[in-house]
């Protein structure tokens, strides 16, 4: 599974990064887990509102920071 | 209805920790108690009602909605309304920026947003409303929307569209309205709530230290500026008493939290309610960070068309705000 963080590095996107590798560990899951930090890469996913997580290419969630819980539940 | 927060402070201060009311130290214990616990309470509502209008119209449906609907002029209002309900986050300005240009939405009405947004936002409206009461909130969040709308209007009449960065452009070559199709998540309330009560307590939390040092530095100043210290310098009879005060606020970078305290100790030792709301538009509304972050999205004469014209505006308002409102 190839997981993205986008933010451009303010502590909600620092936050959601944290939490989302922490899902990834609790749920033994093979991932990879990058944060994306050029704005216009971030762009290109039709983003306005960061962060937003990015589950093998597709939106999941944006301008929310999620709960371990919320995470967990769009990874399985 | 804020009483309440004086009885509060009364009951915890004076009767549970045992200071007297005529102590220095039970007094400053009872600002300090009454003030925060105001705030904050505050806070969590405002956030929370924000927090429920923005479930049901997130920024991609209201971007939606202003593609595809023809609203004769209403638009600057619904853009600068949402730029107001939105939260501010600075990282955030420039996805948003470029998602409603790329979406096909006229850069006035994209300024309007962006004007306003950082102006009105929820910890504005609640350090206001602690500090200054209802009147004076209101004056303020109607101005911060009216700024919004007629910047927005103007300078989308300056035809500044090849001002943009050439990247942005290159981005808008290939976008179509298709882009902007929104889908709406069918949720009950219900369900949306523990999101929302999270997200508010979030926003809380995260300013949560700013409240305290700005409480604190008003607290502080209070005690220590001497009376009409400022009027000598910023009385409304100076006509340059207004530009100076926002020239001087433009570079400056405060959150509304650490701000409005402050602003409160200007107003209690002789500055115009009209020059003191100036400055703090002026603080909160335009910023070197943001102007860096703009930078990326725009060429100079955008950027000094932005600036200069909001600038201007904020002026002209303080100068009114002098002449209509007496604190």
């Amino acid at each position: 599974m190839d997981i993205k963080v986008l933010g451009t590095g303010c502590s909600k996107c620092q936050a959601l990064k944290a939490t989302v590798e922490e899902a990834v560990k609790a749920l033994g899951i093979e991932a990879t887990v990058t944060k994306e930090e050029d704005m216009i890469v971030i762009l290109g996913y039709n983003v306005m509102r960061t962060p937003a997580l990015v589950i093998d290419g597709k939106v999941v969630a944006q301008g929310k920071q999620l709960s371990l819980k919320d995470v967990k539940k769009l990874l399985a | 209805m804020l009483k309440i927060f004086t009885l509060l402070a009364d009951w915890l201060i004076y009767d549970v920790i045992g200071c007297m009311p005529t102590s220095h130290l039970g007094q400053a214990l009872h600002f300090f108690v009454e003030d925060t616990s105001k705030i904050l309470v505050l806070l969590f509502l405002i956030s929370f009602l924000m927090g429920i209008v923005n479930a049901y119209f997130p920024i991609e449906k209201v971007r939606h909605f202003l593609v595809t609907r023809k609203l004769y002029g209403l638009e600057y209002f619904i853009a600068s309304l949402f730029g107001a309900i939105t939260p501010f986050c600075s990282c955030s300005s420039i996805p948003l920026f470029i998602g409603f240009v790329n979406g096909g939405i006229p850069l006035g009405i994209t300024f309007a947003f962006l004007i306003t947004s950082p102006l009105v936002n929820e910890v504005a409206v609640a350090m206001f409303l602690g500090y200054f009461g209802v009147r004076i909130t209101v004056v303020y969040v109607v101005s911060g929307l009216l700024l919004g709308m007629v910047g927005g209007f103007i300078l989308g009449k300056l035809k500044l569209e090849n001002q943009l960065s050439d990247w942005v452009k290159e981005i808008q070559k290939g976008s179509t309205a298709a882009n902007t199709n929104y889908v709406e998540e069918k949720v009950s309330f219900l369900h949306r709530l523990p999101d929302i009560t999270r997200e508010s307590w979030s926003i809380v939390s995260g300013v949560l230290l700013y409240v305290l040092i700005g409480i604190s530095l008003g607290a502080v100043m209070h005690g220590y500026v001497p009376e009409h210290f400022f009027a000598t310098y910023l009385s409304a009879d100076k006509w340059y008493a207004v530009p100076l005060a926002v020239i001087l606020a433009v570079p400056m970078y405060a959150n509304a939290a650490g701000i409005v305290p402050v602003i409160e100790v200007f107003v209690a030792k002789g500055v115009p309610i009209g020059t003191a709301l100036a400055f703090m538009m002026a603080v909160v509304g335009l910023s070197l960070p943001e102007a860096t972050l703009l930078r990326k999205v725009m060429k100079w004469k955008m950027m000094g068309a932005f600036f200069g014209l909001v600038t201007l505006f904020i002026i002209i308002s303080g100068f009114l705000f002098n002449l209509l409102l007496t604190w």
